[in-house]
């Protein structure tokens, strides 16, 4: 018996793929900068099979699957495209392991923190880090996570991930970084 | 070894105190037909001496406004003393249309500060006060002297008896350390109201000097905290699941426009009615609506809306939540601020690429750019209008910088050491101790 939760997985799961192969796996169209220099995706998931996050559930600490080597729940930042709270194809397959580790264990809690790059006025990027905050949070919502496993919060672009003024840069702080806790 | 201890936790203090913010002011443009202007070194009267060189505070405030160009002390003729007629040719052939003289008289347990300014060419007074002062408050009365001098001869109220509050990051080995910071306008004085590991953010004056609202990410989500600048003492006046930010004052002080979330991932502007904690909501609608800015008639709020697709500037009117779009020009405005007069907004533009101080006017429409940053962002108006401190960026530093609004006149306030950002003028109150 597919629980319907599973079944809309498989079915995200393949739209996922679907989008992916007709999309060379680039994030959701580029906001508004034709001149900015294409940055390797700092997702390094795009060719990491889903692994079988089931077995979590035997071991005798869920947390610490987390971090056990393969393991596709080590991706725990999302990347975002310039004035966008879109999730692209490579970040969709990265939080569906996500999305199936929370509901296989509903104890586990999960901080998803939306941040910013340093364009835009500072309380702006505020609400833009909360939307992707949410966004992040719908999908795992969608995938069955309950409510109560998931808590948002928007740094902004308060707390960058790398220092620099440049799209390098920018494209590594535009983020929502998940956080696993009890 | 203990004597060792104690210096090393003095040395530690001071290393704090200094990193807390020391700015030096630079004029990196005046205008053209900047006044010349002379003010004479202070006598003083009785026992001891002055702790503050007023004359040098008075001019030094007049030549940051860039409106007046101070005469060096080298070039002055001999002072003449307080009271009496100075010689208006010597003064005049010195270079200096007006002037200004003073002493300091030492005057029971304080001082009084008499000045008179002059006319140069006409030979006349136009100005001549005592003003009475406690000990520790010359730096004070100089600035309203700068304050008295400026409005006599510019027919504009001054500003200098102002302060500004701001955020500075440091970084410490891997750890940030957010600091909010108020200091007089001239940079001096600074003194650390609040400091964190965590983000501070967007400090905003009561309209009576006396407190700050701020926001704070100490307890790892964001809350709007209220402080009290004479007791120190602070409250969290909004701690609601999602967004607490973007906290400012109403003008009457009763309230204050905020933003919140309320965890659904939608930010709209409120009403948080500070005695009685009631919340009125202001804004509707899945766009993201923040960075309010009230109207001086207390009635009307501007804001930033990407409700039309991208941000733009909007204004709500707080009784019957109608709003209209204000922003026309450019595809990206945000972060509004309504002028002292209400007839204009200093705003975040985006122009290929840089994001821009630029001044909209409301009769008009007109937005006209002041700032040639590429991250200039949090415009903050002087309570005289005449000046906009706003955050940019220099060398690869957050500091601040001012602009006149009609763009004439340039300031840099370089912090020593750190990130300095988002800076807030203080209304025209002085500000409790």
């Amino acid at each position: 018996m597919i629980k319907p939760n599973h079944a809309l997985a498989a079915l995200l799961l393949t739209l996922a793929l679907a989008g992916c192969a007709s999309t060379a796996d680039q994030p959701a169209a580029p906001a508004d900068q034709a001149a900015a220099v294409p940055v390797p995706a700092p997702a390094a998931t795009s060719t990491t099979p889903v692994a079988p996050v089931q077995a979590a559930t035997v071991q005798a600490d869920p947390l610490a699957m987390v971090d056990a080597a393969g393991s596709p729940l080590r991706e725990r930042t999302i990347y975002f495209e310039f004035d966008r709270s879109e999730i692209g194809a490579g970040a969709q397959r990265a939080l569906e392991a996500h999305g199936r580790f929370l509901v296989a264990n509903p104890t586990l809690k999960l901080r998803i923190e939306g941040h910013c790059d340093e364009r835009g006025t500072r309380e702006y990027n505020i609400g833009l880090g909360d939307r992707r905050a949410q966004a992040v949070r719908r999908v795992l919502m969608f995938m069955g996570v309950q409510a109560a496993q998931l808590q948002t919060v928007s740094y902004g672009e308060e707390q960058p991930a790398v220092d620099g003024h440049d799209e390098a840069a920018w494209s590594r702080n535009r983020r929502a970084e998940l956080a696993y806790s009890r | 070894m203990s004597t060792v201890r104690t210096l090393c936790a003095c040395l530690a203090l001071l290393a704090a105190g200094s990193a807390a913010a020391v700015i030096r002011i630079e004029i990196t443009q005046g205008v053209d037909d900047a006044q010349p202007i002379a003010v004479a070194p202070f006598s003083f009267e009785g026992e001891g001496g002055a702790s503050v060189d007023v004359a040098a505070v008075i001019a030094a405030d007049l030549a940051r406004s860039g409106r007046f160009r101070p005469l060096a002390r080298e070039a002055q003729p001999a002072a003449p003393d307080e009271g009496q007629r100075p010689e208006h040719l010597a003064w005049r052939a010195a270079g200096a249309d007006s002037l200004v003289v003073g002493r300091v008289v030492r005057a029971g347990a304080g001082y009084a500060v008499r000045f008179q300014l002059f006319d140069t060419l006409r030979g006349t007074q136009l100005l001549g006060y005592s003003i009475p002062v406690g000990v520790g408050e010359l730096r004070r009365v100089a600035h309203r002297v700068a304050d008295m001098v400026y409005e006599k001869l510019t027919g504009q109220p001054g500003a200098f008896s102002t302060r500004i509050a701001f955020i500075t990051e440091i970084r410490d080995a891997d750890v940030r350390r957010y600091h909010l910071v108020i200091a007089d306008s001239d940079g001096e004085d600074p003194r650390t109201v609040v400091q964190s590991v965590t983000p501070l953010m967007s400090p905003s004056w009561a309209p009576d000097g006396r407190q700050l609202a701020y926001v704070s990410f100490e307890s790892r989500f964001p809350q709007v905290f209220v402080q009290d600048l004479g007791t120190g003492k602070r409250e969290i006046v909004s701690d609601r699941p999602g967004i607490n930010g973007a906290p400012v004052w109403s003008p009457d002080g009763k309230r204050l426009a905020l933003t919140l979330s309320s965890g659904e991932g939608n930010p709209d502007i409120y009403l948080l009615e500070l005695a009685t904690k009631k919340l009125t909501r202001i804004t509707l609608g899945p766009a993201i609506d923040t960075e309010p800015s009230w109207f001086p008639d207390g009635e009307r709020l501007a804001f930033t809306s990407d409700r039309g697709g991208a941000p733009q500037v909007y204004e709500v009117n707080v009784r019957d939540l109608r709003s209209r779009r204000l922003s026309f020009e450019g595809d990206w405005n945000a972060r509004p601020t309504v002028a002292p007069d209400g007839r204009s907004l200093a705003l975040i533009t985006r122009e290929q690429g840089s994001f821009r101080v630029a001044a909209l006017d409301l009769g008009t429409g007109t937005l006209r750019t002041l700032t040639e940053g590429r991250l200039d962002e949090s415009p903050s108006f002087a309570p005289n209008g005449a000046m906009i401190l706003y955050a940019t960026e220099h060398k690869g530093h957050g500091i601040l910088a001012a602009v006149s609004t009609d763009g004439r006149v340039r300031q840099r306030l370089a912090l020593t050491e750190g990130d300095v950002r988002e800076p807030a003028w203080s209304p025209n109150q002085p500000t409790h101790e």
